[in-house]
């Protein structure tokens, strides 16, 4: 059998971490994945580093632009931006009122 | 004859010439997929017709009306006496990860089902300024998650040109898929771990992965931000060339786009083999894949075709003049895929936590007593099972308390795979390569089902493909045969550092001294007693 790297209490922590939620039929399906995929990358544990293997962010060294300077630029139409949100005054983003049981939000 | 014969470099040439107008061009292809694409992917609930089940499904949108008026523009400037540009009047399809003003830029994901995007991502662009038609958005796994296109929410997925019956591969399928069934010469994809070159070798045509920020990702809905690559899927070597010259280069735009300066791809090409080093790996001719009970790895045979394919093709390049070298040592290859597991997964957690139904896409009817239930209602209900499991896998090994053990160790893991590749292409090793040659797949294409829901086995078809990400050197994969199935066998060619120029070069000179063979005038199935006959 395959350890139980993730028990149902631990995945219920990631869950809400992650800011999901999920029927029961997810949660087996996702947990039971998780584990095989733990078990596959138990083999990192055992590769033995050479001396000195610094950790690689990029595969290769940065080759990018010089960075620009740090000046704000901006987006030359920023009502089409607002006009994206499933809410907005064509001003603000839009979330619902929670001060007063979050339905009455306009 | 219709133009969807024609290379898009043969295209272009005689669009610039004033030999063909780009309108019939286009027109050409629409009437192409009105023919064999069918219906198109969507979130309704999937049709019941059986005469879709042989389609090729591989458009999200088609954008007509954007392509018509990119049409009358070259139109317009070869009328004006100005050069329209290396792509003059080619439809290009886009896969639907790259943010194109005017069309609906969905990921294949519920969340961004009405995202309209107010801006265009860099490579496409490039495409549309060089005179390129941009015909439509192509479908893929959900934000690329994948390897077989058929967990987008956005069904039905798309199929195999060449079986209806198989997957296109993924996670840039409907790319694939499209350039296979002649409808369109060239479509913009991605890869991360193998995207772009799996799916052109299940679906017969050429895919190239270039060097990590050779192509801009501005505008590309991020996975792995440090894996990503943008790319082109070609019918033929030389088309695929033509389409990196025009997206190669420097954009002010990504910070991590390379100003390394951009060879000229065309004329490289010509330069043939003769005196190039190419290597073959012990390493390469099978897969290491874990026993997902145990966690125990096992060595396993891959389909036979695709290292006789390998020999073949170093056969070829040998009597062209290439010096193959035997046993070139990879052994880190083996970790390319639990690296994997690690790295992109925390960088896809990241990049997901953007949706959250507040600013664009998705957002959940449901009542909320505050804004992290609205969070969690949104993106439970707008991300599918992959995207859910990859942002779980990501938070649990970037956690404080495991990041050693996982994140930090597959970096290092990371800089190990990228070691074999310096070795073998050391100008003053042992090897002295110029390119390593491999099978791009362990398998051609499978049957679809057979593998959706295993995130495990479906990672394993990437194993060929991921070092090249992790270490971020270019790549490109070719048709080499097909198997006794009459399915496309695809190998690939790992260069040096910003070293397209001669990966094309070897993978040119294969493919125009093996243009009379016989596996080359068989046609997929899509377009067998379809209108349209090569």
């Amino acid at each position: 059998m395959t350890p139980d790297y993730i028990t149902p209490e631990l995945f219920a922590k990631l869950v809400t971490l992650a800011a999901l939620e999920l029927t029961p039929e997810e949660s087996e399906y996702l947990r039971t994945e998780l584990n095989h995929q733990l078990a596959a990358v138990k083999e990192l544990s055992e590769i033995k580093l050479a001396e000195g293997v610094q950790p690689s962010l990029h595969g290769l060294d940065c080759q990018g632009n010089p960075p620009r300077p740090d000046e704000w630029l901006p987006f030359p139409d920023s009502a089409a931006i607002l006009a994206l949100a499933p809410e907005s005054n064509g001003e603000y983003f839009h979330v619902p009122d929670f001060r007063r049981g979050g339905e009455e939000a306009k | 004859m219709s133009s969807i014969q024609l290379s898009a470099y043969q295209i272009a040439q005689k669009v610039r010439a004033g030999l063909l107008s780009p309108l019939e061009v286009l027109e050409d292809h629409l009437k192409q997929i009105a023919a064999v694409d069918g219906v198109p992917g969507s979130l309704e609930p999937k049709t019941s017709d059986p005469a879709e089940e042989s389609k090729v499904h591989a458009f999200i949108e088609v954008s007509a009306d954007l392509a018509r008026r990119q049409a009358e523009q070259v139109r317009a400037r070869l009328e004006r006496g100005e050069d329209p540009g290396l792509l003059a009047g080619v439809p290009v399809s886009i896969k639907d990860i790259f943010c194109v003003q005017g069309t609906t830029t969905t990921a294949a994901s519920r969340i961004l089902y009405n995202f309209r995007p107010p801006y265009t991502a860099t490579t496409v662009e490039r495409l549309a300024q060089a005179g390129a038609l941009i015909i439509g958005k192509t479908n893929l796994d959900e934000f690329t998650y994948g390897s077989s296109s058929e967990s987008s929410a956005f069904q039905p997925h798309p199929n195999n040109p060449w079986n209806t019956e198989r997957v296109t591969g993924g996670s840039s399928g409907g790319s694939a898929a499209s350039v296979a069934a002649r409808e369109v010469p060239l479509s913009l994809g991605t890869d991360t771990g193998g995207s772009i070159r799996q799916p052109a070798a299940f679906c017969g045509v050429v895919g190239l992965k270039p060097t990590y920020g050779r192509t801009s990702r501005y505008g590309l809905i991020a996975f792995g931000s440090s894996l990503d690559c943008p790319g082109p899927l070609a019918r033929d070597v030389r088309d695929a060339a033509l389409m990196l010259q025009v997206l190669a280069g420097a954009d002010p735009k990504d910070s991590t786009s390379a100003v390394a300066p951009v060879p000229d791809y065309l004329a490289a090409l010509e330069e043939g083999v003769r005196g190039m080093r190419i290597g073959i790996s012990p390493d390469y001719d099978h897969i290491t894949y874990p026993d997902t009970l145990t966690g125990e790895m096992s060595i396993q045979a891959i389909q036979p075709e695709m290292n006789t394919s390998v020999r073949a093709v170093a056969e070829v390049l040998a009597q062209l003049g290439a010096e193959i070298v035997e046993n070139v040592p990879m052994p880190n290859a083996r970790h390319g895929i639990p690296a994997y597991f690690v790295i992109s997964r925390v960088e896809a957690a990241s990049n997901l936590h953007r949706f959250d139904g507040v600013k664009y896409g998705y957002r959940a009817r449901k009542p909320a007593l505050d804004l992290s239930e609205l969070y969690r209602a949104t993106r439970a209900e707008g991300f599918g099972l992959q995207p859910k499991l990859r942002i779980l896998m990501g938070m649990y090994v970037s956690a404080a308390q495991h990041s050693a053990q996982y994140y930090q160790k597959a970096l290092r893991v990371r800089s190990m795979i990228r070691s074999d590749f310096e070795r073998a292409f050391d100008p003053n090793g042992a090897y002295r390569l110029d390119a390593l040659l491999t099978p791009t797949t362990p398998t051609t294409a499978f049957r679809r089902g057979e593998v959706m829901g295993d995130s495990v086995l479906m990672q394993y078809s990437d194993q060929m493909t991921v070092a090249g990400n992790h270490a971020g050197i270019p790549a490109v994969s070719i048709p080499a045969g097909l198997d006794p199935q009459g399915l496309p066998i695809g190998v690939q060619f790992f260069g040096m550092d910003f070293r397209e120029d001669i990966i094309l070069r070897a993978a040119y000179a294969y493919e125009q001294a093996t243009r009379d063979a016989e596996w080359r005038a068989v046609q997929p199935q899509a377009l067998r007693g379809s209108e349209v006959k090569a």
